[in-house]
């Protein structure tokens, strides 16, 4: 059985990833799981220096899904590459994916530039989509040409495949697709959160002090399969697929709408080893079915 | 490797209105420490999120964790209509606990805060002063100190039993000192004990509370203004779920 997927020349042993934000570095979840069993560790999203994030409360709970707006605080990129990397560094069967997030195309490339010649590093995914932040972030995500611009900037300077990461926040998806594609990217990955909010009756008041975060979960998992089908219909690149997977239906159901690699997210929240029980159940269903390599499946149902 | 593991429900008893306490059987019991919270999960699958509860007490003969809980939401109601018998979804024990230090301790809870007090009054091998703030004469939990605590002094905000007022006002009153003091409670409260620990020059514990998600410090949901540089982000944030839930007074702000 063949669970290998490849994706801009990156040979990943399995489609299973982790949502960039919901796992860290991987540090906090080796204690669950063993990450070289993991197709990729996606990191959470790092700037070219630290970020303090937003303030709280950061975190919401809504039905069946959950709304956050951390504001990506993160240590910037020199400590992540003395410390993180150096940590991912025992994980070699693991691939690692660090998402790169900025305020500014400038700022995009000081991190792509730094993380040039990191060799554990096997790819860029480029934030253009955290709902949570004012400048930069979403700003790229829903401007099509701004999608381009910024993809061709990051292309020009990353020594790494880039995948461009979209945000579901936008009127069609497909355009930003496109643009990504256009921009050069070696892949897309979707979808990022969507703006929602909550409002505590009794206080009368915004649940997160950001008054907006963006909303994952089970809930958002049918408008992600949606994006990811009509994305593969569109261009000719990869899709790595997220959205409120949370059961390996949930991560079959992707790859059968089109993409190459999903990514867990909210899900480790709950279950701490969501990652590896999926893909465990990935690989009962290939043997029910008789399916013996996982490539057959991506994007079948048309 | 660390599990989420079901954990059985051995007793449930309503303490005062809106107070339970709740026992597990759970393996968490072997590794926990006073002042760390399990995760307790709903059984229904649309609420996602953990609820993070600090430890009463530990019961290793037994294997059982009890935990007590304010009814606040949807969750904790579903967790006090547990009953013997029934199983609910856990992962812990989480966080730092409180350090046992000192010849002589003041342990300081306010309402919902009084709980994780209790089984550090147990394991504190000095003096123990346990002082508790409650809103009126539900005094939940309160009788259960007289074993583990050398005194107890109660302080409620309407005056129906002993100090009329806070526990700053309590401990001002008594003229407390010793070598430390642990706090947990609400933030104006830890705040005021905390400045009372600065103008006495005793060293001062105080457990943190904010909304979280993962409970293990990996999403960054539960942070809290730290005094320094902190050693995960390096901003001045440091992580109630995984750097704490305990600190010292002066290393937050509170």
């Amino acid at each position: 059985m063949n669970t290998k997927v490849t994706i801009a020349g990156v040979e990943f042993q399995n489609p299973i990833m982790e949502a960039s934000g919901t796992f860290g570095s991987g540090m906090e979840y080796s204690e669950f799981v063993d990450l070289n069993k993991l197709g990729a560790v996606v990191t959470k999203g790092v700037a070219n220096v630290p970020w303090l994030g937003n303030p709280t409360p950061r975190i919401a709970e809504v039905k069946s899904g959950m709304l956050n707006a951390i504001g990506l605080q993160n240590p910037g990129v020199e400590v992540f590459c003395e410390r993180d990397l150096k940590f991912l560094e025992q994980y070699k069967d693991a691939k690692v994916v660090v998402n790169v997030c900025g305020h500014s195309a400038e700022e995009y490339i000081e991190v792509v530039d730094r993380l040039a010649d990191e060799k554990r590093v096997d790819m860029l995914e480029i934030n253009i989509s955290c709902p949570n932040v004012k400048e930069g972030g979403i700003a790229f995500g829903q401007d099509p040409k701004a999608v381009e611009e910024i993809t061709r900037l990051v292309k020009a300077h990353a020594k790494q495949p880039i995948v461009m990461k979209l945000s579901p926040n936008v009127t069609d998806i497909k355009v930003m697709a496109k643009a990504a594609e256009a921009g050069g990217a070696d892949a897309i990955s979707l979808i990022n959160t969507l703006t929602g909010m909550k409002i505590d009756v009794e206080r009368q008041s915004f649940v997160l002090a950001n008054k907006t975060g963006g909303m994952s979960g089970p809930a958002v998992h049918p408008i992600a399969v949606r994006m990811v089908y009509e994305c593969a219909s569109t261009v000719s690149i990869p899709i790595i697929g997220m959205g409120g997977i949370s059961t390996w239906e949930d991560a079959i159901e992707m790859m059968l709408a089109g993409a190459t690699a999903v990514s867990i997210g909210t899900a480790n929240f709950y279950n701490p080893t969501a990652t590896l029980d999926i893909l465990n159940g990935m690989k009962e269903y290939m043997e029910r079915k008789g399916i013996e390599d996982i490539n057959d499946i991506i994007g079948i149902v048309k | 490797m660390k599990v989420k593991e079901r954990a059985t429900v051995v007793a449930q008893k309503k303490l005062a209105e809106g107070v339970f306490s709740l026992e597990l059987e759970t393996n968490a019991t072997k590794y926990a420490v006073p002042g760390q919270f399990i995760n307790i999960f709903s059984n229904d699958k649309s609420k996602l999120l953990p609820r993070p509860i600090s430890i009463c007490e530990i019961n290793e003969l037994n294997n059982t964790l009890r935990v007590v809980f304010r009814v606040v939401g949807e969750g904790t109601t579903e967790f006090s209509e547990l009953q013997a018998g029934d199983t609910v979804e856990i992962l812990g024990p989480l966080g730092n606990g409180f350090p046992l230090e000192g010849e002589k301790a003041i342990v300081v809870g306010g309402g919902i805060g009084v709980p994780p007090m209790l089984e550090l009054a147990k394991q504190l091998k000095g003096s123990v002063t346990a002082v508790m703030g409650y809103r009126n004469d539900d005094l939940f939990l309160a009788d259960e100190f007289i074993d583990a605590a050398a005194d107890v002094i109660i302080a409620t905000d309407d005056g129906s039993v002993g100090v009329h007022g806070t526990v700053v006002d309590a401990m001002k009153e008594n003229e407390l000192t010793a070598d430390v003091i642990y706090a947990c409670g609400p933030k104006p409260m830890l705040r005021g004990v905390a400045q009372y620990a600065l103008e006495k020059g005793i060293k001062c514990y105080v457990s943190m509370e904010e909304r979280m998600a993962c409970g293990v410090g990996a999403c960054l949901g539960c942070v809290c203004q730290a005094k320094e540089v902190d050693d995960h982000s390096h901003v001045k944030n440091k992580r109630v779920c995984k750097d704490g839930p305990v600190f010292l007074s002066t290393e937050v702000e509170l």
